[in-house]
């Protein structure tokens, strides 16, 4: 740049140094929030994100819309008779998978912040440092609520009839928000071990999609071969999906509740001090 | 702080697998200046500014930021620095007003004391136009001016600055220049990584050069130049084909060796006093050389690089000549 240039640019440009001059010397240092503020501040920054780019909800939503119509209208009639019955047995599977596949994008999401630069600044604010974590899995909370209740509408509309009533759904879908919020830890982790937002996503569904196929969501373990049927006997998404229809069926029993609440606790306690250790020195 | 230095570094080593990507860095920045950390790419810049900040731990050596050790008193640094990172380091789906709000809230303003900071904020930065739209529809200058503004929520007492012009366009590297000049105008201390060699010279008060996680020389921008020798005359002549009679003439006038560049119509030579190359100059017009541009300056810091290093910084600036008088 010549210095003739330097001085056009400074024409027709405000001056910057002067506005930048007073608003400097305004400021103070508040006094540091308390850690619950921190967090439902990440909080607000990502409903603040579901506002903007809304296309995210569609992308997690649309998969599980199409299953729901896919597996009652393709397969019922061939699997359970009718698909009036099948619609009846699957869509608690169907809830829960449409959650817990938006818990890969906590993943994603922390990856972008990472590869893009926005980590750097919240590591380097005195701030609790996990709570850009706790507030983006509580943020993402309000994700897996639109998910679930996106299922459950389209069931209704379908004719799902849950027998256990909306207190049922809405207890079915607080266990599934739980669980999920412990599952987000997993793919926070796995956000921070690879390089990009994409691989994430891949690897993610990759472990995820065989996972909740093979579970109780869409058959009977009982038809299953012995290998299958073991695993999936064994799998902690069948947990979630027993519990969830029973919940919604009527009669859940306390052991199912507490065995997903007891893996949803063991997936947050091995994973969240992970996440946070590679946060650290991410 | 212990003896009145902002930045104290000494020794500082990160290694990355078998990359040691910091060597051994030595640091001494007086609170209220400008520093610079000039470098080519992958010399250790952003390296040592994250070790700096708190962000990377260091693998040797040690470090005081504002009389806090960087690792046993983290958070106590954080306190009193900002960190504008290399990649923009705002929130791409948020507006700029919401992103200097997050901030804001992070550092303990109320609701409405947040709105009203990052009104101000983005008054003085020029964009309050924009505040309204999201930052991925910003322009870069745009973006790195709201992420400066997100640097100073709280008025920082040290700032550190890595690569803030970068791809920016003269007019936008002008504007972040007067905010660096405004903000050391107020007291805050500056180390700015850079490797646009202009840049350090415009701003610094002291720069320290780096190689491959190194410092290979330290001092004012004067004093590297010194190191270098003298200053030098640089001509364009409107016909190429008129090139050796002036070189002829300019060997003549000023007595030193001539040098014929890789422009085929452009000559330097060593020039120490400027008014006997500016009767040169003058000369060449009267054997009918006619000289398109000429400019007469102190080396520039590319020189200074190359001096140092043996090779050229693998990239200058655009075109780093801010120091030299220009003449048509
Ligand atoms: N996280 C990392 N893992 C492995 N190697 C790294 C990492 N960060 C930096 N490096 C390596 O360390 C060296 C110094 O990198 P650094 O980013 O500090 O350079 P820089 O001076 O900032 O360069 P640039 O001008 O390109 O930003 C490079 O060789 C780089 O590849
Ligand atoms: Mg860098």
């Amino acid at each position: 740049m010549t210095a003739a240039e330097t001085a056009a640019a400074r024409r027709d440009e405000p001056e910057l140094g002067e506005g930048v001059h007073a608003v400097l010397a305004t400021g103070e240092r508040p006094p540091r929030p308390s850690a619950l503020t921190m967090a439902l501040t990440f909080g607000w920054r990502g409903l603040l994100k579901i506002k903007h780019v809304p296309e995210q909800l569609l992308d997690v939503t649309v998969t599980p819309v199409m299953f729901v119509l896919m597996f009652t209208y393709l397969f019922g009639g061939a699997i359970a008779g009718s698909t009036g019955a099948y619609l009846q047995f699957i869509l608690p599977g169907i809830l829960v998978m449409s959650v817990l596949f938006t818990t890969v994008y906590s993943g994603v999401t922390l990856n972008t912040d990472v590869t893009k630069g926005v980590v750097d600044r919240f590591r380097s604010l005195p701030i609790w440092s996990p709570a850009p974590l706790v507030g983006a899995l509580l943020g993402d909370a309000a994700r897996y609520l639109v998910a679930g209740l996106v299922i459950v509408v389209l069931g209704l509309i379908l004719g799902y009839r849950p027998d256990a009533g909306p207190a049922g759904v809405v207890a079915a879908i607080a266990l599934v928000v739980v669980f999920a919020f412990a599952l987000s830890w997993a793919f926070t982790t796995l956000g921070l071990v690879m390089r990009a937002p994409n691989a994430v996503m891949n690897t993610g569904f990759m472990l995820l999609f065989p996972l909740t196929f093979l579970s109780n969501a869409f058959v009977e373990p009982s038809t299953l071969p012995a290998a299958l049927e073991w695993f999936v006997g064994v799998n902690p998404i069948s947990h979630v999906i027993t519990a969830a229809r029973g919940l919604m069926e009527g009669g859940a029993t306390g052991g199912e509740i507490g065995l997903v609440l007891a893996e949803a606790a063991a997936l947050t306690a091995i994973f969240a001090p992970l996440t946070t250790h590679l946060y650290r020195r991410a | 702080m212990s003896d009145g230095l902002a930045i104290e570094a000494s020794g500082l080593v990160k290694e990355f697998g078998d990359t040691r990507a910091v060597d051994g860095v030595d640091l001494a920045v007086r609170p209220g200046t400008v520093y610079g950390i000039l470098g080519p790419n992958g010399a250790g810049k952003t390296t040592t500014i994250k070790m700096l900040a708190t962000l990377l731990r260091p693998d040797g050596g040690s470090a005081r930021v504002l009389g806090h050790d960087v690792v046993a008193e983290a958070d106590a640094v954080r306190s009193g620095v900002s960190l504008t990172g290399q990649l923009a380091s705002v929130d791409e789906d948020l507006t700029g007003q919401e992103n200097l709000i997050l901030i804001g809230r992070l550092l303990g303003y109320s609701r409405s004391a947040a709105r009203s900071r990052a009104a101000d904020l983005l008054d003085a930065f020029g964009l309050a136009d924009a505040a309204g739209r999201q930052v991925k529809n910003y322009s870069g200058g745009m973006r790195r001016r709201l992420d400066i503004a997100a640097s100073i929520v709280v008025t920082p007492r040290l700032i550190f600055l890595d690569e803030p012009t970068t791809g920016l366009d003269p007019r936008s590297r002008s504007q972040v220049w007067d905010i660096v000049r405004a903000l050391v105008g107020d007291g805050t201390t500056v180390l700015l990584c850079t490797q646009y060699l202009d840049e350090a010279d415009q701003l610094a008060e002291g720069i320290a050069v780096i190689d491959s996680g190194r410092v290979i020389a330290e001092g004012t921008p004067a004093q590297l130049k010194a190191s270098v020798g003298s200053g030098a005359l640089r001509v364009r002549l409107l016909d190429p084909d008129r090139r050796e009679d002036a070189a002829r003439v300019l060997a003549e006038r000023l007595g030193v060796e001539v040098v014929r560049e890789a422009d085929p119509a452009a000559l330097s030579a060593p020039a120490a006093d400027g008014a006997r190359a500016a009767a040169a100059v003058a000369a060449l017009a009267d054997a009918g050389a006619e000289v398109a541009d000429f400019a007469l300056g102190q080396p520039s810091l590319d020189e200074v690089f190359m001096a140092l290093t043996g090779h050229p910084a693998e990239s200058g600036a655009p075109d780093g000549l801010a120091d030299r008088e220009e003449a048509a």
